[in-house]
């Protein structure tokens, strides 16, 4: 028999049965709906992940004082000040394939210029720490290491900082006081946006830290040193290079507890993807059990439909249909079935990570290949599960069936 | 000339349970091209095996069939499948048309299946030429649900004759409809059988038996009669008879 002709034999025995055909394609249409929006929502949510991890710079390794495994009360980073300027000069020396550094220092003051005020986070940083971050400037540039040496009362702006203080006016080479002490303005940052922990990258003031020891904390310890590795294959190495140095540095014996806390971009970058497979996990395996329930729903209403048509099955069969005519028959509305039920189920799934998208913020991915391999997939429960029920059909002695009721 | 059935000492034995029950036994016969023949008999004589292995469904426990010269009973269920759509026309008492399917498209059936693969204009012509034969073809797009009994018998007839058969096989074909009716069928295979066309039919009305050729009775398996019809029914003229019987008793009202 001509397999377009099945097809349309298939097409009109599932329309004839509207409402039952829509029931049992339901488990597929769930299953597939949920690996798709599960596939869109996770790759939309992984992307706007690695977006962020990439704002922190380019290879960027985080040293913070404190230590998160230290034995009882564990403090925040740069709980414990132990860092001091000279580890982080020691890093940039004895450490191979390290390119840059810069200390940091962290206070939140009030910045003023005329009669606006703002309470923003002042760092204290290197001049390299632009670089390091890739953080470009919309006007001005950095300060300089002439301004790191003399803790000259120099700054750079952020982006929300500058609205908040100057509006429209143009920062650059403007006055603003930081707890009364007045800085000059070098240069204004681009927008970086929100972090991975939520905060806005652009509300702060860029200092050079000697002057943000000297003039506005008055400390003499760090809160971490930002280090930057010539490429993304050393990383590894240079972070632990960092430890044992620091280990030796700050003469903790084998057996105790760092008094600091290395973090690697990639690290960071490795808990978000960490996280977003354990959900990968949740959702696939509800997708897989919904996507199994279906297909014994397939399965169950092919036998109705096996045992309804007998008769027909035995006019066919007289009239000259083989079992593989009447096999093929059923394992086509099988398929039929399920794969419409795939493509119900990819364009819900389309749909609903649209809407959670939306509400979230995030971008919606779909790659091509599980839009195919789901519906792929969706066939292919049609023929696993329209396999029995087909052979059924087939096996049937012609007379018996002729003579059914 | 070679016979279009040709039965040798045919043996049919069922195993119901620990008892053999034997339906047909020792059962020898020869239909020529151009018989009309009634295969007639009180349930369980047998006919209704003879039915099914004449019809290639069932195979004989014992014996040789030879179809139209061919001999049938070594060949597999798909063999068996493509030689009831190429020699075979059936006709059953329950019509057996495919429901919600037009009258064209239950005709178009036999030619879906076997080896053939001819043009869908060809399959739709030919399904057509059928339904003008049994003179359906106004109705064609009906579905099986809006024609009357006689009307579904002759889309099934149809339906028989559509791929050009060695045989028609009718098993009951009148057993669901009303006497007037019954002879509107005969008088449909009557003109068909003038055609050429061999005809075997099981029934167990002596009436209609009388509108075929030759009769063969069978009793518990066995055959016990096999004669040519003597005064045979010409279903024109028992239609004629018929209506002029009604117009009468109208008249007597």
């Amino acid at each position: 028999m001509k397999l377009t002709a099945t097809f349309r034999i298939a097409l009109r025995a599932l329309k004839r049965n509207k409402m039952r055909s829509i029931l049992t394609m339901l488990g597929i249409i769930i299953g597939v709906g949920a690996v798709i929006a599960m596939v869109g929502v996770g790759n939309g949510a992984k992307a706007q992940v690695e977006a962020q991890i990439a704002t922190l710079g380019k290879n960027m390794i985080l040293v913070f004082s404190g230590s998160m495994t230290s034995s009882g009360a564990k403090g925040g980073y740069g709980a414990a000040g132990t860092m001091k300027v000279e580890d982080s000069v020691s890093i940039l020396r004895e450490v191979p394939g390290v390119t840059m550094v810069s200390p940091e220092i962290r206070t939140y003051a009030q910045v003023a210029a005329g009669n606006q005020n703002w309470y923003t986070s002042v760092l204290g940083e290197s001049a390299d720490y632009f670089e390091m971050r890739q953080w470009e400037f919309t006007g001005g540039s950095a300060f300089t290491e002439q301004d790191i040496r003399s803790a000259n009362k120099v700054g750079v702006i952020g982006k929300t900082t500058a609205e908040q203080i100057f509006g429209e006016e143009d920062p650059v080479g403007q006055i603003i006081r930081v707890k009364n002490v007045p800085f000059k303005i070098t240069g204004v940052l681009k927008s970086k946006g929100f972090s991975l922990g939520g905060s806005d990258q652009d509300d702060v003031f860029i200092v050079p830290y000697t002057t943000a020891m000297k003039r506005l904390t008055g400390a003499t310890v760090l809160r971490g040193i930002n280090v930057q590795s010539a490429s993304d294959d050393a990383t590894a190495r240079v972070t632990d290079q960092i430890s044992l140095l620091l280990r030796q540095r700050h003469n903790i014996r084998p057996g105790h507890d760092d008094d600091f806390t290395v973090r690697s971009q990639q690290d960071l970058a490795d808990v978000f993807t960490a996280q977003s497979k354990t959900m990968t996990i949740l959702l696939g395996a509800i997708a897989s059990v919904s996507l199994i329930v279906g297909g014994i729903g397939i399965m169950n209403i092919m036998l109705v439909s096996v045992t309804e048509r007998t008769r027909e099955i035995g006019i066919r069969m007289a009239v000259g249909a083989h079992g593989w005519d009447i096999m093929l028959q059923f394992l086509i509305e099988a398929v039929t079935l399920s794969s419409l039920g795939g493509i119900i189920g990819i364009g819900l799934g389309f749909g609903t990570a649209k809407t959670i998208s939306l509400f979230l913020g995030w971008p919606t991915m779909v790659p091509v290949f599980w839009v195919v391999g789901s519906f792929l997939f969706s066939a292919a429960i049609g023929v696993f599960f329209g396999l029995y029920p087909a052979k059924k059909a087939a096996a049937l002695d012609p007379i018996d069936a002729l003579r059914y009721e | 000339m070679q016979p279009v059935i040709s039965l040798e000492s045919i043996w049919k034995i069922y195993q119901s349970g620990d008892v053999e029950v034997t339906a047909v036994r020792d059962v020898s016969l020869t239909v020529m091209p151009g018989e009309f023949i009634a295969i007639m008999g009180a349930s369980g004589s047998g006919k209704s095996t003879m039915m099914n292995t004449l019809g290639c469904l069932d195979r004989p426990t014992r014996g040789r069939y030879l179809l139209d010269g061919v001999d049938v009973s070594g060949l597999t269920r798909d063999a068996l499948a493509d030689l009831r759509n190429q020699k075979i026309g059936f006709i059953f008492q329950g019509f057996n048309l495919l429901s919600r399917t037009s009258a064209l498209e239950n005709v178009e059936l036999p030619m879906m299946y076997g080896g053939h693969r001819l043009p869908a204009k060809e399959v739709r012509e030919r399904a057509m030429v059928a339904l003008e034969l049994v003179g359906l073809a106004k109705r064609f797009d009906h579905t099986p649900n809006r024609l009357s009994g006689g009307q579904q018998q002759r889309v099934a007839i149809a339906r028989a004759l559509v791929n050009q058969p060695a045989m028609l096989l009718a098993d009951e074909p009148t057993g669901n409809l009303d006497s007037r009716t019954s002879i509107e069928i005969m008088d449909a295979f009557q003109t068909l059988n003038d055609k050429g066309i061999t005809i075997a039919m099981v029934t167990h009305e002596p009436d209609i038996a009388r509108y075929t050729k030759r009769n063969v009775v069978m009793r518990d398996g066995v055959i016990v009669s096999d004669i040519q019809v003597k005064d045979r029914f010409n279903a024109k003229d028992e239609m004629r008879r018929l209506d002029e019987e009604h117009q009468a008793a109208k008249l007597v009202k």
